[in-house]
């Protein structure tokens, strides 16, 4: 089957068990969240199946086996992610950091010749993640919510068809993560994009479906509405003053 | 100010290109004027001399900032190339001096050798000495890398490491007395492809052609900086890790980078044989290494000229400080390397850079 599946995944860290047998599938097209309390394993989760984290059971994206890849590897089989503190490259520009996550494939004569043009993809993405006004700019200059931007911006041009989000909206304005959830959708007509996210308001208007981890394992899965009403899920985490 | 009569904004993006190629034109225009035209002519025979062996660091210099500066390696043991060019060089100049089928002069004194021995044979072979000059300290760069870059030792752990390997070759060429000449070294070298380097004439022109040499791999860094590759080596050393995850191997991109300074060091090292008329350990242990690293930092590590110029003024306020105050040296040296590492991090040429953008906007509040 297409899209991202998950089977007995299990990650251990020194005896601890971060990740305890998560069996998750993520069909093509979904936007799945993930959430649960700190400590759930969600990033864990995600590092393993980007290769940073060794894990043992099964996950494959598109039919391809990516337990045992190298990171670099599994990125070449269209798999993007993000990180909580972003990561773009501070002292290059906008454009710099887009044309480089769109050159894996470039080879040794190219790479060693001056940029002449801006790339068609690199253009599209500028237009996308709505960062063309500030392309010159060093990336390490740009406000919070634009450098998150840039990163989904690189992982389009990286022509990443599944995208992993870790928390893309904390510490944005609630204009910056309406934009973002706009962004979101759009991504979700041609990609497979599973977010981790604290931010229930932020979930409930823009999930097509939940899956809440709790303790390394994976507690309920559903639309929001199903995993709302579950009373595991309650009991653990929506039970809690959250803003309900 | 011309600014006054420029046009307007607008035209500035498109435009800020074809200046930029064009000051990198008339930098190397002005260098090449320095270097050919001003110094000789400036300059008796013995400070000429002395300034060769200066470029020949600079060389070095732009190696390790392309390495360093840009790709976040901090090369210390750049001595290992340099040495390796150096004697390569050192052996083909002294089997050529001693004449067809004759051992060098100091296998003689101490060796006790009836005949060269094996690894030194291929040497007599002038296109296989030059080649080897660059291509053997690529190759074991390319090698080292392999096994260093793949088991991503970086940081302290890679400059330990090169340290470490540095203060081996030494150690190893001062151990093989017989076919290395030990601490000596590779003394008292005559000719140059059948130049005397006794003559003022050739010592010149040996000076021309290691000033051209600086030109070209200044080309060389220049270009490699402008590219794609440049900006991809600046992501590997700002973001290791970012950088797989877009699906490149960091350990390649470093690989090139590594492979380029270790063949411009051995270049380096090649030329300043002929131009200094010797090669021993003392000059490619742990201490010449960290002085190549000093320079770099002094003139500022990211930048092209940066580490050239730095190089080529510690090496010269190495030569006037020690001609007067012998014993004051080693602790201004130690200031040079804190100094910048500590205030200015850009080293001088984020002090020209910080100049013009002062200027810079000062203009744009007059107009």
């Amino acid at each position: 089957m297409s899209g991202l599946v998950v089977r007995d995944l299990q990650v251990v860290f020194d005896g601890f068990v971060a990740v305890g047998g998560v069996d998750l599938t993520v069909p093509s097209g979904d936007v799945r969240f993930i959430i649960g309390p700190n400590g759930a394993g969600k990033t864990t989760l995600i590092d393993a199946i980007t290769g940073l984290a060794r894990a043992t059971g099964a996950v494959t994206f598109d039919e391809h086996e990516l337990l045992g890849r190298k990171v670099h590897k599994i990125a070449r089989l269209g798999v993007g992610r993000t990180f909580q503190n972003s990561t773009v490259f501070e002292e290059l520009t906008v454009l710099q950091n887009l044309d480089i996550a769109a050159g894996w494939h470039r080879g040794p004569l190219t790479l060693l010749r001056r940029r002449s043009s801006v790339p068609p993809e690199v253009q599209n993405a500028l237009e996308t993640v709505r960062l063309t006004a500030v392309r010159d700019q060093l990336a390490g200059t740009l406000p919070h919510g634009q450098k998150q931007w840039l990163e989904i911006g690189m992982l389009l041009v990286q022509n990443a068809k599944l995208f992993l989000l870790d928390e893309p909206v904390a510490g944005m304005s609630h204009e910056e993560r309406d934009a973002t959830g706009e962004l979101l959708g759009e991504l979700s007509r041609e990609h497979t994009v599973v977010v981790i996210e604290h931010d229930m308001d932020f979930l409930r208007r823009f999930a097509r479906s939940v899956t809440v981890m709790h303790a390394g394992k994976v507690l309920s899965e559903g639309t929001v509405a199903q995993v709302q009403a579950d009373p595991k899920v309650q009991e653990v985490y929506l039970g809690h003053p959250v803003e309900a | 100010m011309t600014t006054l009569q420029d046009p307007p904004v607008a035209v500035e993006a498109s435009a800020a290109k074809a200046p930029r190629r064009f000051h990198a034109l008339i930098g190397f225009g002005l260098a090449a004027v320095v270097l050919f035209a001003l110094a000789p002519v400036a300059l008796g025979d013995f400070r000429l001399g002395l300034l060769a062996k200066y470029l020949c660091l600079a060389i070095v210099a732009v190696g390790i900032g392309l390495a360093w500066g840009r790709g976040g390696m901090l090369t210390l043991g750049q001595g290992v190339f340099f040495g390796l060019g150096g004697y390569a060089m050192a052996m083909h100049l002294k089997l050529a001096d001693a004449g067809p089928g004759e051992l060098p002069d100091f296998m003689q004194l101490y060796g006790q050798l009836d005949a060269l021995p094996w690894w030194w044979k291929p040497f007599a072979n002038p296109a296989f000495a030059l080649a080897a000059t660059v291509l053997l300290p690529m190759l074991v760069a390319f090698l080292l890398g392999l096994l260093i870059f793949r088991r991503r030792v970086r940081g302290a752990y890679f400059a330990i490491l090169s340290q470490a390997l540095c203060a081996a070759l030494a150690i190893f060429l001062i151990g093989q007395q017989g076919t290395t000449g030990g601490t000596n070294g590779l003394t008292d070298i005559q000719g140059f492809f059948g130049y005397d380097l006794n003559d003022p004439i050739n010592r010149r022109m040996i000076y021309f052609i290691v000033a051209a040499a600086l030109l070209a791999v200044l080309g060389v860094a220049w270009q490699l900086m402008r590219s794609r590759f440049g900006e991809l080596l600046v992501a590997v050393r700002d973001g290791e890790e970012r950088v797989r995850f877009l699906g490149y191997d960091p350990a390649n991109v470093k690989l090139v980078a590594y492979v380029v300074a270790a063949g411009m060091a051995g270049l380096a090292g090649a030329l300043f044989v002929p131009a200094v008329g010797i090669i021993s350990p003392a000059m490619i242990g742990v201490v010449p290494s960290i002085e190549f690293v000093i320079g770099v930092a002094v003139g500022g590590r990211a930048s092209l000229i940066g580490p050239a110029l730095g190089a080529i003024a510690v090496a010269w306020a190495k030569t006037a400080l020690s001609e007067k105050l012998p014993s004051a040296w080693t602790y201004f040296e130690g200031l040079l390397f804190i100094l910048p590492v500590v205030f200015l991090p850009g080293g001088l040429a984020s002090l020209a850079m910080y100049l013009r953008r002062r200027r810079s906007t000062s203009t744009e509040v007059t107009s």
